[in-house]
């Protein structure tokens, strides 16, 4: 197996120096948040680094030497890796990113010795410039050196070992450095998602299993569509996929393993089982099973093993998410008349209800930071909403006609979700970061839903 | 046509016209223009799924209202229909599909289309259907039969229907 290493360089930098796995390479294949009257919650503001410019030059290289990347010749890769991460930036509605094109190209000398004078005076107070080397075995090096053009000073800098399949990783990174630095937040773009791609006329709609990078890159498909699959969630270690499929009839909640390309059931019952979960740690799987029109939550071991029902109420209780902590559980249930959000001890102890706003709450998913959960709040049209963990400050971050299944970022900055379009069923992934205002959707091949926002890469 | 027929048939479709408040009903399938023993002949084979569908003649489904799972004396005329072909067959066994309209969030409709499938399900069995002949499955919002976002098609979607396997 390729594999990929992070090199520890320069500065006063968190640097991880865990050697990476590579990722097989794939086979070709807005409106303004609403406020509530009363119940509208504080906004982190975060006007004052999202105004900041940042200038992003072609990386560059000691000599143009032939690759075994996809992207061409090491200046080639240069110039790839430079837009990636002007993309991340921009895209995102985090900095005003200028560059490459357009911008004054650093020799490979001046690279870490910027031209300072050169820089004052153009609209950008940031400088992110980088170099491409060939190393031995094919393996590509790649810098990253962050500036700060009024101080004259260089905020951060690392280099990055990746085998060829694996050179977007480096350009993430370097986007995750460059944020990271500026923001105070912790990283998110070295990350991929899980999701389910759908073709098809609407009332027998195709639906796949896939994967993508976090900027839709290294697209592939895992499932043919023969059978249905659908409500996909990446493990925290990135080598399964929980999912819901229709294999052989009915629905039933699948571990994919995504080395073999093997998959076996999560629990051997004769009844239909949905929702499936991770634990932050990997070890527990939730999932909802039910018996005689009775849905409830249960907990299993991610290896297998017995099962642990956790609720035993009349109606439906399904979903459920864990606390980054992995002490408690958050979950919808409709016992008390329609689809809530109650709270419980990951024993299923202590559960006790949440929402109380008009309309329906559905699909609760606890941020990473531990400090909201995201859902969908049902009043006619669905719109992605977030509530703090005790029941409080309602937030409505979209307005659409249906906007569904919240899956936060790594760092519980920005939050995924799926939105449909009425009449045709059309389906797309969006996502939108916590102040409601930077709202774009992602690329997909073809139609989406469930998208499962996975953590950072190990 | 003899008076008694006349009453039989007048009562027949009060009958039918009941059942036609809450949701439109399939049309049973076309009978075609051949005489009485054309059509007995190219009927379809006594016991399969198309002679359960010409029999069933639109009961074949039931309808629910939003959010609901409830059996209504509508649908339970319909499954009383379907009950009775049933046991006229006692090999034959039978999927009953749960739906839902597009307006639940995915899992939950999964769960909630179990449950609408289930609710028929057990009523067949209370009719005296054998329950080990009778499955159930959920597709939840993902099968619509109508296509529309509106009041109208929500009404067909939100369904069970009874599939009997060949």
């Amino acid at each position: 197996m390729k594999s990929l290493f992070l090199l520890p360089f320069v500065l006063p930098l968190a640097l991880i120096t865990a050697p990476l796995l590579a990722q097989p390479v794939p086979p070709p294949t807005t409106a303004p948040p609403a406020e509530e009257g009363g119940l509208s919650g504080s906004v982190s503001d975060e006007n004052d680094w999202q105004d900041l410019g940042i200038a992003i030059t072609d990386f560059a290289t000691d000599a143009d030497v032939a690759t075994g990347t996809n992207a061409g010749s090491t200046a080639q890769l240069g110039r790839g890796l430079s837009r990636i991460i002007a993309a991340n930036l921009r895209n995102n509605g985090l900095f005003r990113s200028a560059g490459p094109d357009g911008q004054p190209q650093p020799l490979f000398g001046e690279v870490q010795a910027p031209s300072y004078g050169l820089w004052q005076g153009r609209s950008a107070e940031m400088l992110v410039q980088g170099s491409v080397r060939a190393s031995g075995g094919g393996q590509l090096t790649v810098g990253c050196y962050l500036f700060d053009i009024a101080l004259k000073q260089q905020l951060a800098g690392a280099s990055w070992t990746v085998a060829p399949g694996d050179w977007r990783r480096a350009a993430h990174k370097c986007s995750d450095l460059v944020y990271s630095r500026l923001s105070g937040e912790n990283p998110f773009f070295d990350s991929r998602i899980a999701y389910i791609a759908e073709t098809g006329p609407k009332s027998r709609r195709i639906k796949r299993l896939a994967v993508m990078d976090s900027d839709g890159a290294n697209h592939r498909f895992l499932t043919t569509g023969q059978a249905m699959a659908l409500t996909p969630r990446y493990s925290p270690d990135y080598k399964s996929i929980l999912y819901l499929s229709y294999l052989n009839g009915n629905p039933r909640i699948y571990v994919y393993d995504l080395a073999s390309n093997s998959q076996r059931l999560v629990a051997q019952t004769g009844n239909p089982t949905f929702a499936p979960r991770w634990s932050p740690d990997g070890r527990w799987v939730l999932y909802s099973m039910a018996i005689a029109g009775n849905t409830d939550i249960y907990r299993i071991p991610a290896q297998g093993g017995a099962s642990l029902r956790l609720t035993n109420a009349p109606g439906i209780n399904i979903g459920g998410s864990f606390s980054p902590d992995g002490s408690k559980v958050v979950f919808e249930s409709d016992r008390s008349g329609s689809q809530q959000l109650y709270v419980m001890n990951a024993d299923g102890s202590d559960q006790r209800r949440i929402s109380f706003f008009g309309g329906r709450a559905a699909t609760p998913e606890w941020s990473p930071r531990g400090d909201q959960i995201a859902f969908t709040h049902i009043a006619g049209n669905f719109r992605i909403a977030v509530m703090s963990p005790g029941g409080g400050n309602l937030r409505y971050l979209t307005d659409s006609w249906q906007d569904e299944a919240p899956s936060w970022a790594p760092n519980g900055r920005i939050i995924q979700f799926f939105r449909t379009e009425r009449g045709s069923g059309k389906a797309s992934l969006w996502q939108v970061d916590l102040t409601g205002r930077n709202e774009r959707r992602l690329p997909t091949p073809v139609d989406a839903s469930d998208p499962a926002w996975g953590p950072i890469r190990p | 046509m003899s008076k008694r027929n006349l009453a039989l048939l007048l009562a027949l479709s009060a009958a039918l016209s009941a059942c036609a408040s809450k949701a439109p009903k399939q049309l049973p399938p076309d009978p075609g223009a051949g005489t009485a023993a054309d059509s007995a002949q190219q009927g379809p084979i006594p016991g399969s799924q198309a002679d359960f569908a010409a029999f069933a003649r639109g009961q074949d489904t039931v309808y629910f209202d939003t959010d609901r799972y409830n059996i209504d004396s509508e649908d339970a005329a319909a499954l009383a229909t379907q009950a009775q072909w049933l046991m006229r067959y006692p090999a034959k066994r039978a999927t009953i599909e749960g739906h839902c309209d597009e307006r639940g969030t995915r899992e939950y409709n999964l769960a909630l289309g179990e449950r609408r499938a289930n609710a028929a399900k057990t009523y067949l069995a209370s009719l005296g259907v054998d329950a080990s002949r009778l499955t159930s499955v959920s597709y939840g919002k993902e099968r619509p039969a109508a296509l529309g976002s509106d009041e109208a098609s929500w009404a067909k979607n939100r369904r069970a229907v009874t599939v009997t396997i060949d």
